[in-house]
């Protein structure tokens, strides 16, 4: 078991056949992950050779899941493009929708998610701007490296991505369930409410480490969350205590406005809920130790 | 990005939104000039983007041309709250009847817009929120359906106008949802929205926030910005992620998450040593090739306030050994301008042989630690020498 994406999964890239679609398609088969296919409606018909395998490239979302069966699409096209991907791969119901573009802009992503609701959320989104989810050892869709740590009994939760490759490195001698970037936008499809609540209900999953970082509420929300509904053990990180008011931290979603957003505040919101947070990542990954070690 | 008042009211106009004449003047001549061409009693306003200009003196009344140049003269040069005053907005004055508020912005915590509307406008909308909650009507926005004539009749009716404004206030909103929908705004906001004596609808004074990422949709070059930090400046120019800060400890990392992280874990060391605390933000991005390093330790060491710098790399997408190289051709570009040490954590993919790289290249200003703890603590105590 896993979270969202397993073994089974049956992947497809939209975007495959540009630069950044094909650089990542060839990692992601590289660390076994069962692509079948990429979306582009230029190239459709024709077929792309991706590190020795020969790939189809279909017209559109749903033709590709009609002729491969598959349940998953990494969508890695350009900005002003990235709307239309996501509204076409939740048109096609497919079940996974991760979004790695960086850069949306916000009333795409709010318009994306808002038709997702309409059409009854039958499609999870993760991202937009975000490295995407891995189950080590059964497959990876995203741009997260496959070989950082295998599989093990802690599920991660991030809105950072580096910070995810920090805490899978600095945990890689116990392993992963599943690790999932949710993206650093102010607006994403799946929040860490999603992958705790998921998580919760993994039975391979046995701890969980929650990554945020400064900005939105998202944090504070999590903690809630975790004291109603969480049982199972749950450290915190937070990243931002030294960023000044008003500038963006580079995440177009990390920015503290007033006294809004402030990892003080997060971390008040985590410890007010019995949720132990680290200082600092090496301290994270301490308190995450010590909690599995006790299991 | 945010606007400038005047930037606001110029964009309102374009998109039909009733505002008052107004001219921008940054001498007193500029200012005399403006309140004879718009005539009558006109408000001098400074355009800094801080709230309580009122108070600081940054607004005033004046009822000739005369009285317009000494009040901008009065105005210009002020230090409002940081902000020192440069340019002035002469506004055609109004007889107010009324004063409302509206607004509509990117509500995160819901993923969706939100629209603020009240019947009290012109104080603090965060006042009134706390002191009159129920004065306040928030009405959620669709990010697909907007607002249109009913949906700002709604947004109206719920705020309690009365009937006989409902559809001459409901009009103006949807064309300010206009502005936000087609400018990419996260924030458009009227405060005060104003009944005049003579029975019209103005937006008196307005707030604009753009989104930085739909910036590629849009001509803006042409717009007034705010004065960068000379050294944000430049790394602008060269397309990097970086935000100055005030200390002594350079930071150059990949990913935002990380280089955050990466300032707390200096600030923390930091109070171990002299209390040296980081002096910038900067990601190189997932990628980390040698010239966006070069770059970025270019602009860092042109910081006359750092005094040792820490490069904190995981390598994921980039594997080490290409970061590695990337810091010796940075180093072998900027010659004798790299001139204070330089801690480098790498960690990931390749580490063996990016630290290998490293040790061979043997620069005497180079120094590597195994931990991001570690090269914190190594970089705080450099700086405190």
């Amino acid at each position: 078991m896993a979270i969202y994406l397993d073994k089974n999964s049956k992947i497809i890239v939209q975007g495959m056949t540009g630069a950044e679609g094909m650089k990542h398609t060839t990692r992601m088969l590289a660390g076994g992950s069962n692509i079948v296919g990429g979306v582009n409606p230029r190239k459709a018909g024709e077929s792309v050779d991706i590190a020795g395998k020969s790939l189809p490239v279909f017209g559109s979302v749903k033709e590709a899941m009609a002729a491969t069966g598959a349940n998953v699409s990494v969508i890695f096209v350009p900005p002003a493009f990235a709307k239309s991907a996501i509204i076409e791969a939740i048109d096609a119901e497919i079940a996974l929708a991760v979004a790695i573009t960086e850069g949306i802009p916000v009333h795409d992503s709010a318009e994306a998610w808002a038709y997702n609701v309409e059409k009854g959320k039958k499609t999870r989104l993760i991202g937009p701007n975000c490295p995407g989810i891995i189950s080590p050892e059964q497959s990876n869709a995203g741009i997260t490296p496959s070989n950082i740590a295998g599989k093990g009994p802690i599920g991660l939760v991030s809105k950072s991505g580096t910070l995810t490759y920090q805490m899978m490195f600095e945990l890689r001698d116990i392993g992963f369930s599943t690790a999932i970037g949710i993206g650093g936008d102010p607006v994403i499809g799946t929040t860490h409410i999603d992958a705790l609540e998921a998580f919760q209900n993994d039975p391979e999953t046995k701890a969980i480490v929650l990554i945020g970082e400064i900005g939105g509420d998202s944090e504070e929300k999590a903690a809630d969350y975790i004291s109603k509904h969480v049982t199972k053990p749950v450290v915190a990180y937070v990243a931002g205590f030294t960023a000044p008011e008003g500038k963006t931290m580079g995440h177009a979603g990390a920015i503290v406005s007033g006294s809004a957003g402030t990892a003080q505040a997060k971390k008040e919101a985590f410890e007010a809920v019995g949720v132990k947070v680290g200082k600092t990542p090496s301290e994270t990954a301490a308190l995450m130790r010590e909690i599995i070690s006790k299991l | 990005m945010d606007l400038f008042e005047y930037q606001a009211r110029d964009l309102f106009e374009k998109y039909g939104v009733p505002v008052l004449a107004g001219r921008i003047a940054d001498t007193p001549e500029e200012a005399e000039a403006a309140a004879k061409a718009i005539g009558g009693t006109v408000v001098v306003k400074a355009q800094v983007k801080t709230g309580g200009r009122g108070k600081a003196g940054g607004v005033k009344v004046a009822h000739s041309p005369a009285e317009a140049r000494e009040k901008a003269e009065a105005i210009l040069g002020l230090d409002i709250k940081g902000h020192v005053v440069k340019r002035v907005m002469i506004a055609q004055g109004a007889s107010i009847d009324k004063e409302f508020y509206f607004s509509v912005l990117l509500d995160r915590s819901n993923r969706t817009f939100l629209s603020l509307c009240s019947v009290e406008g012109g104080m603090e909308i965060e006042q009134l929120a706390v002191e009159r909650p129920e004065a306040l009507a928030k009405i959620p926005v669709s990010a697909v359906h907007g607002i249109d004539k009913a949906k700002a009749v709604e947004i109206a009716t719920a705020a309690k106008f009365p009937a006989e404004l409902i559809d001459a206030v409901s009009d103006v909103f949807v064309k300010l949802y206009d502005v936000f929908k087609k400018e990419d705004a996260t924030l458009v906001e009227v405060n005060p929205l104003v009944l005049t004596t003579g029975g019209e609808i103005v937006a008196l004074d307005g707030k604009v926030t753009f989104d930085d990422n739909a910036e590629f949709r849009h001509e803006r070059e042409e717009m007034e910005r705010d004065q960068l930090d000379p050294l944000e400046a430049k790394a602008k120019e060269m397309d990097l992620n970086y935000v100055k800060l005030d200390g002594e400890v350079g930071i150059i990392g990949n990913g935002a998450g990380l280089v955050m992280s990466t300032l707390d874990v200096v600030a923390y060391a930091g109070e171990r040593h002299g209390n040296v605390k980081p002096a910038n933000f900067l990601d190189i991005g997932g990628g980390a090739s040698a010239e966006v390093m070069a770059a970025g330790l270019d602009v860092i060491l042109n910081d006359p306030q750092v005094r040792s710098v820490f490069v904190n790399v995981f390598g994921g997408i980039t594997a080490c050994d290409a970061v590695a190289n990337g810091i010796v051709g940075a180093l072998n570009t900027l010659g004798a301008r790299a001139s204070k040490p330089l801690v480098v954590r790498l960690d990931g993919n390749n580490v063996e042989e990016g630290r290998r790289i490293l040790s061979q290249f043997n620069h005497p200003l180079v120094s590597l630690a195994d931990t991001m703890d570690g090269g914190a603590d190594k970089a705080a105590q450099l700086a405190n020498k």
